[in-house]
Formats: C-alpha cells, sequence, structure tokens
C-alpha cells in the first residue's frame, strides 16, 4: 500500500489547483441571494446534509473523541448546560444552577419536562449515573480528568443533583455541557460495546434514524423536544472523505455544508451559485513547539531570535491565504482571556542576529550555519502528515531560519507514529502542531508543570512556577474579571517566556447553502440556532415520501 | 490427483499461518499505536488516558505470543475479534464492505476481459501497424494517469458539467425510499465511473499479455500446419492460436481473485466508496490490529486460494501438464 507517490502528486496538483483559482479571481463578494423569504414565516420541512472526512466510531459522547461522531451527537444529546450564541453558558437540560461555598458545591436545577427518544423521562438518576460512566475505570471515556475533581454526584430528587468538588474548580461549569446518556438503557450493560452506540437514544433535538457505515447517518426531527421541534425534517451527515471531492459535492448541491480549506474559499464565484460563504475565528491555534530539554533552546534569548526571524506574515498570506491572524499566545481573540495588548513578536532578522550572537551562537567556520563550542545550531523540526498547512508552515520557516544561520530539517510523519514515538516521548527538538481549545480557557493541562512525562500535554517541557501558580489560581477563581487578570498574565509571560512560538489562530470557513434562511454568524459560529433555520417551502429540495 | 490435492492444501494451510504471523509481527513492529482517526490535538481530551485503558481491556500489554496465541485460538472459531474503532465485530465490518468491493471488482474485472482480450487480439493480429500503436497508446495511458486524477477530471466532466451521473457514494440519499428498480438503477448509475476508471486502469496489462501471448504461438509449428493447409486467417486465429494463448490467462484470472476483495484506498477515497481498500488502510492508520489481521487473513486466504484454483485449473486445461508423480 505505497500512497506516497500519489500523496506527493495530490499535494502538488493542490498547489497548482491554488494558484490556477487565485490567479483570476479578484475575490468579488457574491451578492446576497435576493429572497424575499426572509419575512416569511417559519415552515418545516426539507433536509440538511453535512458532510464529515471520516465516519462516526461510536455514537455516544462519552466514549466519541472523532469528529464525525461529534457532529452527529451534537444533535441527538444535550448538556446539562451550553454555550449560547456570545459564548455565555446558558441552561440547556439545566434549568438553573447554583454555585455553593466558593465553587465548592454546583447544584443543578434540572428541567421537568425532557424526555430521552424512546420516551421515558429523563432525571437526576439519568446524571448520576452519566458522572459514574466517566470516572468508571473500565469505560473507554477521554472525558474523565474533567471530573477527576469531582467528590461525589448526588440526585437530591427527580430533578435536582448535587455535584461537590474535592476542591474549588472554575472550567467545572463548562465540563457538565458533556452529553447525558440514558441509565435505562446502558444499566447492567456493558457501556464499552452497548448497541445504543450505534444507535443512540439522547434528549436532543434529532433522534437516530439510520447509520450507514461508511456512507451516512440520519436523523429526524425530535418532535417532543423540550425548546420546541426543530423545523428542518432531517439531518443526514454523509461521509465523503476527499476533501476535493466534497467541493464538487457541494457544487453540485448534493451538500449543504462544509468546512471549506482556505484555497477552496477563495475558488471562483461560480462555485458558490447556491451556497453562502462565512468566516469567523475558530477555537484553535497552531504553534512552533521547541523540546525545552534540549540545551540549545534553553535560552530565551534564542527561542525569541528564532521567532524574530520568522516572518509570519508570509505564513498568513501564504498558507492561510489571509484567513486567520497572527497569534500572540494561547487564547484566541474571540476568548474573553485573550489580552489585546500583548505585543506581536516584531519580524526583525537583524536583532534576531544580534540576539544569537549574544547568546554564543556565531559563524566561526564561514559554512553559513551558526555554531558554538563547535557544534552548528540544526535541528529537525517534526509535523504529522495530512495537514499541508503545517506542512507549508514547516517549508516557510526552514528557509525563514537559514537566512539568519540556523538550519532546520523537516521531518514529516504520520500521525499515529508522530503522536507515540515523537511526541508522548519527547522524542523530537521542535514540532508544529495545533491545539483545539475548549471555551474555557483553562490550559492547565497544557502548560503546568506537573503535566510533563509521557503521553501528557505538556510535551515540551514546560517548568515555570510562576505560570504554574497562576494555571493553578485560574482553576480556582470563579469571579470572570479577577480569572480574566489570571489568564492576561499568562497571555503576557507566555509571549514574553516563549515556549511556544504562536504561530497563528486559523478561521473556520464553512459554506451554507442559500436555501437555509435564519443563518446567522455570532461567536459562537454558526449553527448555534440550528433549531431555527428553516427553508421557505418553494425553496425545499427534499420532501419525505410518507 | 488426491495426493496432489491434499499436498497443496496441507501447504496452503502452512503458508496461510505463516502470513497471519508475519501480519501480526510487521503489525507489532511498526512505529505508532493505537490513534483515533482525528489529527488534532485537543486540549480538554485525554486520548493517553483512553489509550491506556484500552490496551489493558484489549491485552495490549501481553506480550506479542500470547496476544497471538489468543488471537488464533478466536481465530479456530472464526472469530476475528472487534474493531479497536467502534467495537464491532470485524467480520461485520467486513462482510458490510466486502459485496461493495466484490461487485465493483467483478463488474471492472468483466468488463476488463471484455474489452482487453480483444484489444489484445487486434494489436497481435495486426502487429505494428496503426491499430497495434493506438492500443498501446490507449492502455499506457490508462495505465500511467494517476486514477484519482482521471476520477477528478471525469467527475467534473460528467458529474458536474454535464451532469448526467452522481459524484460520489453508492446509494443515493433517498435510496430507501426507492423501489427495487429504481434502487438498482441509481446504484448502476454510482457505478458507471469507478468501474469504467478501474477497468481503464486494468486494461494494459491483459490486452499486452494476450497480445504478446498470441504472438508467441502465432509462431508455432501448428499456427503453421494451420495456415499451410489453408484455413482462413480467423479460423487460424480463433480456433488455433487464441485457445492456446489464452491459456496463460487463466493463471491471470486465478491471480486476480485475491484482487476482487482488495479495495484501492485513494480510488475508494475519490469516490466515497464503501470499500475494503478504506477498510483496511484506516485500520492500519489507526494500528486497528483486529480489522488489519481480519483484512489481511481473509485477503491472504483468497490469494492463496486463487493459487490452488489455477493450479488445478491448469492441469486440468493444460495437457503438456502431468501429475501423478511426474517432474513439472
Amino acid at each position: 500500500m505505497d500512497i506516497s507517490f500519489p500523496n506527493r502528486i495530490s499535494w502538488l496538483s493542490g498547489v497548482a489547483v491554488i494558484g490556477l483559482l487565485t490567479a483570476g479571481c479578484g475575490q468579488d463578494p457574491i451578492p446576497e441571494p435576493a429572497l424575499s423569504a426572509a419575512s416569511e414565516s417559519p415552515v418545516t420541512g426539507d433536509t440538511y446534509v453535512e458532510a464529515s472526512l471520516g465516519d462516526p466510531s461510536r455514537l455516544n459522547p462519552l466514549l466519541a473523541s472523532d469528529s464525525a461522531s461529534g457532529s452527529v451527537n451534537s444533535y441527538v444529546f444535550n448538556g446539562l448546560v451550553k454555550y449560547d450564541r456570545d459564548l455565555k453558558l446558558v441552561g440547556d437540560l439545566a434549568e438553573s444552577w447554583d454555585v455553593r461555598r466558593n465553587g465548592l458545591e454546583i447544584v443543578f436545577h434540572l428541567r421537568s419536562n425532557v424526555k430521552w427518544h424512546d420516551g421515558a423521562p429523563f432525571t437526576a438518576d439519568d446524571v448520576v449515573f452519566t458522572y459514574e460512566r466517566l470516572v468508571d475505570p473500565k469505560v473507554m471515556t477521554p472525558y474523565g480528568s474533567d471530573f477527576a475533581l469531582v467528590k461525589s454526584v448526588t440526585a437530591l430528587d427527580d430533578h435536582t443533583v448535587r455535584v461537590e468538588y474535592k476542591e474549588p474548580f472554575a472550567p467545572a461549569l463548562e465540563s457538565w455541557g458533556i452529553g447525558m446518556v440514558p441509565r435505562h438503557v446502558f444499566v447492567g450493560k456493558d457501556f464499552n460495546t452497548h448497541p445504543a452506540n450505534r444507535a443512540p437514544i439522547g434528549t436532543g433535538p434529532y433522534r437516530f434514524v439510520q447509520l450507514k457505515t461508511d456512507e451516512k447517518t440520519v436523523l429526524a426531527a425530535n418532535p417532543d423536544y423540550f425548546e420546541g421541534r426543530p423545523y428542518i425534517d432531517r439531518v443526514i451527515v454523509r461521509v465523503i472523505p476527499d476533501s476535493s471531492v466534497q467541493f464538487l459535492e457541494m457544487r453540485n448541491q448534493s451538500i449543504d455544508t462544509m468546512g471549506l480549506r482556505p484555497d477552496q474559499y477563495r475558488a471562483y464565484d461560480a462555485f458558490f451559485m447556491n451556497h453562502r460563504k462565512f468566516r469567523y475565528p475558530s477555537f484553535s491555534y497552531t504553534f512552533f513547539g521547541f523540546n525545552l530539554t534540549r540545551p540549545m533552546f534553553h535560552d530565551v534569548r534564542v527561542r525569541r531570535a528564532l521567532a524574530m526571524a520568522l516572518d509570519k506574515r508570509e505564513i498568513i498570506d501564504g498558507v492561510l491565504m489571509g484567513y486567520g491572524r497572527s497569534a500572540t499566545g494561547p487564547f484566541p481573540p474571540s476568548s474573553w482571556a485573550f489580552d489585546p495588548t500583548v505585543p506581536e513578536v516584531p519580524f526583525d532578522p537583524g536583532r534576531a542576529k544580534a540576539l544569537l550572537a549574544e547568546a554564543g551562537w556565531g559563524d566561526t567556520d564561514g559554512d553559513g550555519v551558526l555554531d558554538k563550542n563547535g557544534s552548528p545550531f540544526a535541528f529537525t523540526v517534526i509535523t504529522n502528515q495530512g495537514n499541508k498547512m503545517r506542512e507549508q508552515t514547516a517549508l516557510i520557516l526552514q528557509a525563514h531560519l537559514a537566512r539568519v544561520g540556523v538550519r532546520v530539517d523537516i521531518r514529516v510523519l504520520e500521525w499515529s507514529s508522530f503522536i507515540h514515538d515523537f511526541v508522548d516521548k519527547g522524542n523530537f527538538d521542535a514540532l508544529i502542531l495545533g491545539w483545539n481549545l475548549g471555551r474555557d480557557p483553562d490550559q492547565y493541562l497544557i502548560w503546568h508543570s506537573s503535566q510533563r512525562g509521557e503521553g501528557r500535554y505538556n510535551f515540551v517541557g514546560y517548568d515555570n512556577p510562576e505560570t504554574d501558580r497562576l494555571w493553578e489560581q485560574g482553576r480556582r477563581t470563579f469571579d470572570l474579571d479577577q480569572r480574566r487578570a489570571v489568564y492576561q498574565k499568562i497571555h503576557r509571560l507566555l509571549a514574553e517566556d516563549m515556549p511556544y512560538i504562536f504561530l497563528y489562530y486559523p478561521e473556520s470557513l464553512p459554506v451554507v447553502h442559500r436555501r437555509f434562511q435564519n443563518v446567522e454568524t455570532a461567536p459562537a459560529g454558526i449553527g448555534w440556532n440550528f433549531r431555527e433555520w428553516f427553508v421557505p417551502w418553494s425553496l425545499q429540495r427534499y420532501r419525505l415520501a410518507s | 490427483m488426491g495426493a496432489f490435492l491434499f499436498r497443496r492444501f496441507a501447504l496452503t494451510l502452512v503458508t496461510l499461518l505463516g502470513i497471519t504471523l508475519m501480519t501480526f509481527l510487521v503489525m507489532r513492529i511498526a512505529p505508532g499505536g493505537l490513534t483515533a482517526g482525528t489529527t488534532d490535538l485537543s486540549a480538554r481530551v485525554s486520548a493517553h488516558e483512553q489509550r491506556k485503558k484500552f490496551a489493558a481491556l484489549y491485552d495490549l500489554d501481553k506480550p506479542w505470543y500470547v496476544q497471538y496465541g489468543r488471537w488464533l485460538k478466536r481465530l479456530s472459531r472464526l472469530d476475528f475479534g472487534r474493531s479497536f474503532k467502534d467495537d464491532r465485530p470485524v467480520l461485520e465490518k467486513i462482510s458490510e464492505r466486502l459485496p461493495n468491493t466484490l461487485l465493483l471488482n467483478v463488474l471492472s474485472l468483466g468488463l476488463v476481459f471484455f474489452v482487453a482480450v480483444p484489444l489484445g487480439i487486434l494489436a497481435a493480429v495486426k502487429q505494428n501497424t496503426v491499430w497495434d500503436r493506438a492500443v498501446s497508446a490507449l492502455v499506457f495511458i490508462g495505465f500511467s494517469a494517476p486514477t484519482f486524477w482521471l476520477a477528478l477530471m471525469l467527475m467534473m466532466l460528467f458529474g458536474v458539467t454535464l451532469g448526467w451521473l452522481p459524484l460520489s457514494g453508492l446509494h443515493a440519499l433517498n435510496a430507501d425510499e426507492l423501489s427495487a428498480t429504481s434502487s438498482v438503477l441509481d446504484m448502476a448509475r454510482h457505478l458507471v465511473l469507478p468501474v469504467l476508471i478501474s477497468a481503464f486502469a486494468g486494461l494494459a496489462g491483459l490486452s499486452r499479455f494476450v497480445r504478446n501471448g498470441l504472438l508467441e504461438v502465432v509462431r508455432q509449428d501448428y499456427v503453421r500446419t494451420a495456415r499451410a493447409k489453408g484455413l482462413p486467417e480467423s479460423r487460424v486465429i480463433f480456433r488455433h492460436a487464441l485457445r492456446n494463448a489464452l491459456i496463460p490467462v487463466v493463471t491471470l484470472l486465478g491471480l486476480s481473485l485475491p484482487d476482487l476483495i482488495g479495495g484501492g484506498f485513494i480510488f475508494e477515497t475519490i469516490f466515497a466508496f464503501p470499500g475494503m481498500g478504506r477498510l483496511g488502510f484506516d485500520a492500519v492508520m489507526a494500528r486497528d490490529f483486529p480489522v488489519v489481521m481480519g483484512v489481511g487473513t481473509i485477503a491472504a486466504f483468497l490469494t492463496l486460494a486463487g493459487n490452488l484454483l489455477a493450479d488445478v485449473t491448469y492441469a486440468l486445461v493444460d495437457p503438456r501438464i502431468r501429475l501423478a508423480g511426474k517432474h513439472r
């Protein structure tokens, strides 16, 4: 199974296509659809067809970590809380909650009118059951760490749940956004292998209808949804494993939505005759991380010099085609923890060279590569296969660092061995990778010195008592303004200390078919009000046979 | 014949066992380990924790020979285990895709034979003419053009520009609501491009094989005799030469048996075709050992069965091969 050759080709042709698509088009904004429908009152009907690159693995919000499962689960399940359009936590299955004893106790008051898709009532026992599975060592959930600080979860009555914490934990509330699973379905049976993981029963706006492996998942509107029936009759998630084919399927109106790559976003207008384009910042960032246990990266002046030698504009313009912005720290600009006053590292190769010289690096043998005590300043940066943007970023970085006399080799590794044999084991000089972030700014797992060690997320080996203390404080502080102050301090400290060169915050670039009304971008992106989307009768594409 | 069959069968079993052992060891030696399909890290998801639980639950922390022993024991009951990815029985996952892949490959193999044999004959009979060159050019274009590129181009043409055919997948979205006839028609429409493209790529091998086989046979004495008898050229070619020239094609047929269940990963990815290639490839990438072993074992089994079948057929159709202890 030699795929390296075709892969290479597809990369090259990808570049050619990028060139082709961008050469002629001046990126004219497409006029908005002249629909009189906006004033029309919502009607039910039609189908919303999504595309996913992969096949969902487990339709159980506790077990799944792939995006395909996540996208289906978000229609079928509800958490106790959710984020609204402005990224504020509001009640979902919980009507309200009280935080007591300085955050050591949260009492959730559950809605009383919620029914599982099989008709059974949703009660506090389901919440207790969900919690017990999250901390059950036999259950293969990756979400246990959020609940490690929970002391107990008790059902006070059918619709009241008390959660006690061993110590105050500010991200706690967000963690209860995880989908609740039905006790009566799973109780007494093996949670990991239960058939309901392929035919889920939830409380959400859509009921599960059918899953055809590697083809599609079909969901139907839940008429008994506690917030009211959604207008769109069906949601279908189609598996189309190739992004270019997804793009053609979009052009053919066979799919109603997809996430675009920057080069696709800039394609001819003809591609978007029937779809509206959206762009908004995503909750993620891409970084260049130093292995801080390597002596050559010990000196902060060296890390700073490398950051100054790198012209990030070229990455943003060349790799993201402008659909993203330069990163200054670990919080994205749409997070409340982001500090807009943290300065950018200036692009200044001259200053970079000076800093390197200050740190003892000079080109004594005249070979164009800096050296110190006889060893050259050369290292290997690794990144994973399958992410062209990271590979291209590595190439730009290599070229820019070469100009200040640093030799960088690039190694692109298949994901599984990249994670297991290199990242988990700290077996690298430097890497390019990205973080998907939660809405809560807590990144204790990434930065705290206790999180070093095999398989943990502080794989760069960052050890700073000051930020350690701040991350701990951030987890204990419930007051939003005080918490913001803590994280803004962290933002500034990390920007100065540079355990990573924070490269960029990419944007989400989705399209949605124009027939859907009420699609609205907000800080939460699109889709936060999906229940209110509808298609005017005359524009509906899919009609149910029965 | 009985003894021959028995010996070949026993040998096949030993080979099969050896192949499973090799597959098992290669997967163990390969770098990396169990991972989810997503190539992103999420700050709130501790995949490492999940993997550790996984390892314990699936005996991955035991020495390899213990694991292999248990796998063999299960295999003796025809139990291929459960996939790490979604915990479904491996056999179930394979049986979902095998029919799709078989359908595609049987159609495309059929088309290949249907087109390649006449093309080969044409090229041989009209050796060194413009016909021969045209056929060569055509089949080599098919052989050399990257499938994914060709597929995308044809998809653009027939799917987007002309709008005659669906782009990808195997069924329409409303396939469940269609009547039996329209459902067959729908599948046929979805199969046109995949079958055409995979057949186009396969033309070269077989047509060259037929051409060269025929050219060789045509030089034989008995063909000269046939011509000397004054038989018409068509009778010489089709009655005398072709039948012998086609004998090696039988071997080729036997050897293509495993191809029938093997799917091309890139091909299936482009057409969003739910086949064996993607199953196997994704399993390898995610280090989903039970699926890799299952797919590997079944592929090995069919390859060996194909070889066995080809051997036996040879013995039956080729008078030059005598069994009963004589030299081969």
